[in-house]
Order: structure tokens, then C-alpha cells, then sequence
């Protein structure tokens, strides 16, 4: 983990990591009657950092971000915030997080003002202050329009915003969302994903999703759980570049089929190749390079020398999905 | 103080500011307009030999109020909060168990009082018309007050305690009404059992502290019944301990 500009010229010792590591989390493991929903996992999260928890419906992710919250207690292992031990100093934690549950629950009865005030006074803002934050939180996240309005008569896409705006009102160092952008609309998922990225840096932000382009357009970082165990645990990129057999290259060409196999047998830096027909006159090559080369720019010349006609040429990046599916494939198997 | 105020303003607001809360304090004003039917038949012409109050207790309409109200109104303080997750982001505030469980069981009070106010009223037209000034003074109305609140204290909190160990608000009532019925059951054994002991026996004095029919009639005549109050009080503060740890016992799991 790299320490943030924040912590330096802070060189306490062992305190030092209390200033950079938001989430730390060792060995927990959660036990509900008889079924272990959370099997020793162990992960760290810095100050200021998004990361994403990812997994598929019962692998364990609302279960860990429960007990984050102080909610529930672990059945063994330690979980601290920003030091404090969320079991022995469950009160510091909770002042410290805006938490928002699946399903974001709300109290349909209540006013958006008036249920924002309460929360913010029931997390120990003051008369004065809750004002402002309200007014503060009802503007980034796009309620003032609606801040009279009966929480209960609200669309999804603005409940989900109450719950967000709530998440925020005490302006709290940690933010943990269980399935922030679940059923909305493409243009509410759109503006909750911008809200949510705009936290970046003032806080520290943990989201759980089974959505895996949200990870990959809001995250910095990746936790991968599978039944109860955290597979995989790195950034966006790092986990494609793990990805096995590298980047491969798509190019339609128009060329006669056997000249194509030709030039590609004879290319170094091909290690394997495919050729099919396409469309028209042109065949769809899939080339795989060996390690670490750019197979585009040869392609273009290679093309231009022979004068053959070029209409695509796309490196095809494998998305989270494939790595997704790639992690958490083995283990299924081995569970049946 | 201040977190356990907002608590209660909310709770206050999800009584009254809800169909359901008038629906309550509606029932509870018919029951009472019935028992006020009731004792203007029976006040007739004759001259009153006991005070108002006590005839509205000896009405069975009492009993059925606070058999049936108080489950329904103290259902949903915690099985709603739960059935629809709120709980969790309640618990996930600083708030304490401790204010959580008082605001919500005084909320439950004051709504309780205030769908008792009418009687007040029904109180002061008997005495208007019937020009005795026997019938009604302020120690009476007050005692039978004290004595409305206290049992009724009693009732909620077993109500807080069924809603605390259920997501159901159904099942909530259904407990609270057969904890309910089981401490009126008992009164009336003690009552029965009593009557047929010697007054000085230490078993009849025993009893005495379960007969809830006495009690309320000491209340009623304005008297204030020192063993109906420890009673009440040390029934109601169990079961709102008992509540606490129900609350609490999410941690121990």
C-alpha cells in the first residue's frame, strides 16, 4: 500500500498506520446459525481510497459490511476504523461512518428535510449545524427540489439519493453503500456512480456490488469474495494485466486467406495466430503477441506494404468480467 | 438527552402523524363514549353514593381497553423498524440502547394519555349535569390518572417487550396480548384467592400486590395504593430491561 500525501512527515512508529489505513480487518469470520457467511478474510483499506466489494448474491459482502458498521458482532477476528475497534469502541466507529444498508430503508412517512435533520441530530451534529449540512448534502446530492416531499412518495432514483445524502450528513471519514445503484434507472445510476466517484479523496469510500462495470468506472481498488473468502484483491488494471495469455489483436483484412497465414507464420512476435472469414472479402485475424509487444503498428504497416485494405484493428482487453469469472470459476467446481 | 428527544419527537410524529394513530385514539374514544352511555344510564336520579370514577371502573369497557390497545399501539415500535430494515441504520447512529428503547417506550405513553383524554371530558359532563359536588373532585380524576398511567405503563411495556422480539407486527400484538391477558388472568386469581384468606395472612398480602382489580378501584376512589404503585413500576422496569437485552442481544450473536 502506497501511504497517502496526508501521512507524511508523520512518523509515529506503529501509529503512523493508523493515519493511512482507513479498514483494517484481520482474520474475521462471521457465523450465523450453523452457515459461515464470512470465512477468515483479511484485507486493509487506505485513507481516501474507493474500493469495491465484488461478488456475487450470499458470498458475503453484506454481511462484512455489517459488521464494519458496528451492526453485528464478528464471530473471531478483529475489524478496526480508523483504529478503533469496532466491537470494544463501537461508538467512535459509528461516528466516524455513513452507512447505508441494502435496500437503503428509509422511514416512508417522513419529510427529505425533515428525515435528514433527524438523522443528522441523532449522529450528534448540533441544531445549527445539522442545518447546514442538510442544506449542504441536499444540494450535492440534487434534493432541493424535492426537500419538501414525503420520503414514501419519492421515485427510486431520489429515495436512493436520501439514502446517499444521509450517508453523508455527518460528514463522516468512512462511507460504506451495500448496493448503492441497485434497481435504478441507466440515468440514476449514471448520476449516483458520479456522486459517489466526486467523494474520492475527502473520504474513504466502500461499496459492495455484483455489477462489474461499476467496479471497474468508480474503484480504485477490487475485493473479489466467493463464499465467504476474499479471492482476489487489486486494482482495476492490475487485475487485467494478471489476466493470462495477454492482450490479443483483432484485424480485418482484406487479403487472400493464405497469404495472411503467410505473413503471420512468419511474424516473430505472433505466437499464435487465427484466421477467419468475415464479411465481404475481408477475414478477421486474432493474433496473440508474445509477451509485452504492441502487435498494432506492425499490423498497420504490414498492411499498408501490401497495399491490403484495413478496416479494424482493436487490441480486445479482457474485461473484469472474464477475470471475474476466471477467479471465481475454479472454486465453484471444486464446491460441487 | 438531546439524541433521546429526537428519538422521541420522531416516534411521537409516526403516532400522530399517521391514519393508523387515529384509528387507535378513535377505537379508544367509542369504547369510552360506550362506557359513557353506560354510567349516565346508570346515574339516573338517585343521589351518588360512590364517585364517578369509581362507576366508570366498575364498567368492564376499562379492561377492554387496555387488553386491546395497548398491543396495538406498541406493535410497531420495533417489529416495523425491523420488517423494514430501518433498524439497522438506526443501530448503526451513536444512539444508545438504552435512549432507543425509553423513547420509544415513552412515546408509547404519551400517545396512550393522550387517547385517554376524552374520558376527562366524559368525567366532567356527568358531573355538570348531575349538580353533585360529591361526584367528581381533582384528587379523584387525578388518582384515577395515576392509576390509568401506571397500569398502563405496565401494559405498554410488555408490549415493547413482544415488539422487540419480533419482525412481525402481527405476531407482536398477538404476544403482547397473550402477556397481556396473562397478568390480568393472574390478578384475577389473586383476587379470587385472596377473598377466601384471613386479611392479615402474609399470603393474602402477597397477593395482594397482583390484584390489579383492587388496585385500580383504590385509584379510582382516589386513593393511592402504595403496593399497586411498586407493582406497576417494578413490572414495567422489568420488562423494559428485559427489552433492553433483546435489543442488545444482536450483539452476542
Amino acid at each position: 500500500m502506497s501511504p497517502l500525501p496526508g501521512a507524511s512527515g508523520y512518523d509515529g512508529g506503529g501509529f503512523s498506520t493508523v493515519r493511512i489505513v482507513m479498514i483494517q480487518v484481520s482474520n474475521l469470520t462471521k457465523r450465523y446459525a450453523g452457515r459461515t457467511a464470512v470465512n477468515n478474510i483479511s484485507f486493509t483499506v487506505a485513507r481516501g481510497e474507493i474500493v469495491g466489494l465484488l461478488g456475487p448474491n450470499g458470498a458475503g459482502k453484506s454481511t462484512t459490511m455489517r459488521v464494519l458498521s458496528g451492526f453485528m458482532p464478528a464471530t473471531s477476528g478483529t475489524v478496526r476504523v480508523a483504529g478503533f475497534d469496532v466491537f470494544h469502541e463501537s461508538d467512535a466507529v459509528r461516528r466516524r461512518i455513513g452507512y447505508m444498508p441494502e435496500n437503503n430503508p428509509l422511514y416512508p412517512e417522513m419529510r427529505v428535510r425533515e428525515y435528514l435533520k433527524f438523522r443528522a441530530r441523532l449522529k450528534g451534529l448540533g441544531w445549527r449545524r445539522s442545518r447546514e449540512r442538510v442544506q449542504t448534502v441536499m444540494e450535492q446530492c440534487g434534493l432541493t427540489d424535492v426537500a419538501r416531499r414525503i420520503i414514501g412518495q419519492l421515485s427510486k432514483g431520489y429515495k436512493q439519493r436520501v439514502g446517499l445524502a444521509d450517508a453523508l450528513v455527518h460528514e463522516p471519514e468512512l462511507i460504506i453503500l451495500d448496493e448503492p445503484t441497485i434497481g435504478l434507472d441507466p440515468q440514476q445510476i449514471r448520476s449516483v456512480r458520479a456522486l459517489i466517484k466526486s467523494l474520492a479523496g475527502r473520504h474513504t469510500v466502500l461499496i459492495s456490488t455484483h455489477i462489474l462495470p461499476e467496479v471497474e468506472m468508480m474503484c480504485s481498488r477490487v475485493l473479489i469474495m466467493l463464499d465467504g473468502r476474499v479471492l482476489a484483491s487489486d486494482t482495476p488494471e492490475n487485475l487485467q494485466r494478471r489476466m493470462e495469455g495477454g492482450n490479443q489483436v483483432i484485424a480485418e483484412i482484406a487479403a487472400p486467406e493464405a497469404a495472411l497465414r503467410v505473413v503471420w507464420e512468419n511474424l516473430p512476435e505472433v505466437e499464435q495466430f487465427n484466421v477467419a472469414p468475415g464479411e465481404d472479402d475481408y477475414f478477421r485475424c486474432a493474433l496473440t503477441p508474445r509477451a509485452g509487444v504492441d502487435l498494432r503498428p506492425l499490423v498497420f504497416t504490414l498492411a499498408q506494404e501490401n497495399g491490403w485494405a484495413l478496416r479494424e484493428l482493436t487490441r480486445s482487453r479482457h474485461s473484469l468480467e472474464d477475470i471475474y469469472m476466471q477467479v471465481t470459476q475454479p472454486t465453484t467446481e471444486e464446491a460441487e | 438527552m438531546r439524541i433521546f428527544l429526537t428519538l422521541l419527537r420522531r416516534e411521537l410524529a409516526s403516532f400522530f402523524c399517521s391514519l393508523s394513530g387515529y384509528v387507535i385514539i378513535a377505537a379508544i374514544a367509542l369504547l369510552l363514549g360506550l362506557s359513557f352511555v353506560v354510567l349516565i344510564a346508570g346515574v339516573g336520579s338517585e343521589p351518588f353514593t360512590v364517585p364517578v370514577t369509581e362507576m366508570f371502573y366498575s364498567t368492564f369497557y376499562f379492561w377492554l381497553i387496555l387488553l386491546l390497545a395497548t398491543p396495538v399501539i406498541t406493535m410497531r415500535l420495533f417489529a416495523l423498524e425491523k420488517a423494514a430494515g430501518t433498524f439497522e441504520t438506526l443501530m448503526t447512529t451513536p444512539v444508545g440502547d438504552v435512549q432507543v428503547v425509553l423513547a420509544k417506550f415513552s412515546a408509547a405513553v404519551i400517545f396512550y394519555l393522550v387517547a385517554w383524554l376524552p374520558l376527562l371530558g366524559c368525567l366532567f359532563i356527568v358531573q355538570h349535569f348531575s349538580n353533585q359536588s360529591g361526584a367528581l373532585d381533582a384528587g379523584t380524576v387525578g388518582g384515577m390518572f395515576l392509576g390509568i398511567f401506571l397500569i398502563g405503563s405496565l401494559f405498554l411495556s410488555l408490549g415493547c417487550l413482544a415488539s422487540a422480539l419480533s419482525r412481525s407486527q402481527m405476531t407482536a400484538a398477538l404476544i403482547s396480548f397473550v402477556l397481556g391477558v396473562s397478568v390480568f388472568s393472574l390478578a384475577y386469581l389473586a383476587k379470587s384467592a385472596q377473598s377466601k384468606l384471613m386479611a392479615a395472612h402474609w399470603q393474602a398480602k402477597a397477593l395482594s400486590f397482583f390484584n390489579l382489580f383492587d388496585q385500580m378501584r383504590d385509584f379510582a376512589l382516589g386513593a393511592v395504593n402504595l403496593s399497586a404503585v411498586v407493582f406497576c413500576v417494578s413490572g414495567t422496569f422489568l420488562c423494559l430491561f428485559l427489552t433492553l437485552r433483546v435489543v442488545e442481544s444482536r450483539r452476542w450473536k
